[in-house]
């Protein structure tokens, strides 16, 4: 029960604080899961995300639901759920109430200018960190930057990408014994 | 009653098509909500998408807890929110139970072996399209050179260095 109401936090965290929407909340989750609570390692992160990102819906609250389902079940979606949701919620109703009228305040502009270009590097310090734990292979790194370019550079959408990474690692991994594959 | 179902089900089937997230959705947003029920006029829509730009959180649960609420109050936001995760809710815990069943199977671990590399790909393609709307200027490239000193060079929770960047960025765009 603390690690569900826990897990809750965690996700109104997330909720509260993603601003970019999509994988902008990738290294606070990845912080809080994987770092702060030890919930996962961060192989089962990675792979989670690829799961996750094939599914229609919002990342944030998917992941929090994919989660939760993984390390406490049918609670943990619910609690996940909730959490990752509310923020938006209160936040979305005090800002009807107030219509607006805070928007065209420069000071507020101003803020939000400074915190994008950070949630840039944030993102990129995701990457760099969960790309350790993958080996670095030629193959690998061929598959990392072949993505990149096919979404960056082609406008491929990311669930056609992980559908081909799946196929391609299906393919080029046949011959290699069960053994060598379990982590 | 009626108007509540509708709200309901008009966010289920936004939810369920949600594919790529973000502003892609808009457009399907805007079709079912100010074109379909009127709800929204397109004043209040282009608001609404500016609002949830300046707000955290994802913009299909801001629209929905908005819509809701400028429909009919604070039940009415509930039930537009709780339709748009309706779908995904099912989904992803069905998807879930099934990775979690075949996880360990010869088949599934080679895809993962596939996927890993693909994923860190992916999330630097994530970094470039939200770097290319957000280093506007020699005043934006320093805050994120600042952010990756603190990113890089200290253990700071993310959420304290997006609190400390949106500081700098009141201070040097404020002035």
């Amino acid at each position: 029960m603390k690690k569900l109401f826990k897990f809750f936090l965690v996700f109104f965290k997330i909720g509260a604080f993603t601003f970019g929407g999509g994988l902008a909340m990738l290294p606070l989750i990845e912080r809080e899961i994987v770092d702060s609570n030890g919930w996962m390692t961060k192989d089962e992160f990675i792979d989670s995300i690829a799961v996750i990102q094939c599914m229609p819906g919002v990342i944030a609250v998917n992941t929090a639901i994919y989660l939760g389902y993984n390390l406490f079940g049918f609670w943990g979606t619910i609690f996940g759920a909730l959490g990752s949701v509310l923020p938006s919620f209160v936040i979305m109703i005090v800002a009807a109430e107030f219509f607006l009228t805070f928007r065209d305040y420069p000071v507020v502009q101003a803020i939000f200018k400074g915190i994008r270009p950070a949630i840039a590097v944030l993102i990129f310090s995701a990457a760099v960190r969960l790309g350790k734990v993958v080996e670095k292979t030629p193959y690998n790194i061929i598959l990392a930057v072949g993505s990149m370019a096919a979404i960056s550079l082609l406008n491929i959408h990311p669930i056609i990408v992980i559908i081909a990474a799946a196929l391609i690692g299906i393919t080029a991994r046949r011959g290699h014994t069960q053994n060598e594959n379990a982590d | 009653m009626k108007t509540l179902i509708e709200l309901f089900f008009t966010f289920v089937k936004i939810g369920a098509f949600n594919f790529g997230g973000g502003y892609a959705i808009l457009p399907f947003i805007e079709k079912e909500i100010v074109i379909n029920n009127g709800w929204l006029n397109q004043h209040d829509f282009i608001d609404l998408v500016a609002l949830s730009q300046m707000t955290p959180g994802p913009i299909s649960i801001n629209s929905a807890t908005f819509i809701g609420y400028r429909l009919a109050g604070l039940i009415s936001a509930a039930v537009g929110t709780l339709g748009l995760i309706f779908p995904a809710f099912f989904l992803v815990t069905t998807v879930a139970a099934t990775v979690k069943k075949y996880r360990t199977s010869y088949w599934m671990d080679c895809a993962f072996l596939g996927l890993r590399p693909a994923v860190i790909g992916l999330i630097t393609a994530a970094t470039i399209s939200v770097g290319r709307t957000s280093l506007v200027d020699i005043k934006s490239v320093l805050i994120a050179a600042f952010a990756a000193v603190l990113v890089f060079k200290t253990k700071l929770h993310p959420i304290l260095i997006i609190l400390a960047s949106g500081t700098v960025g009141g201070i040097i765009y404020g002035l």
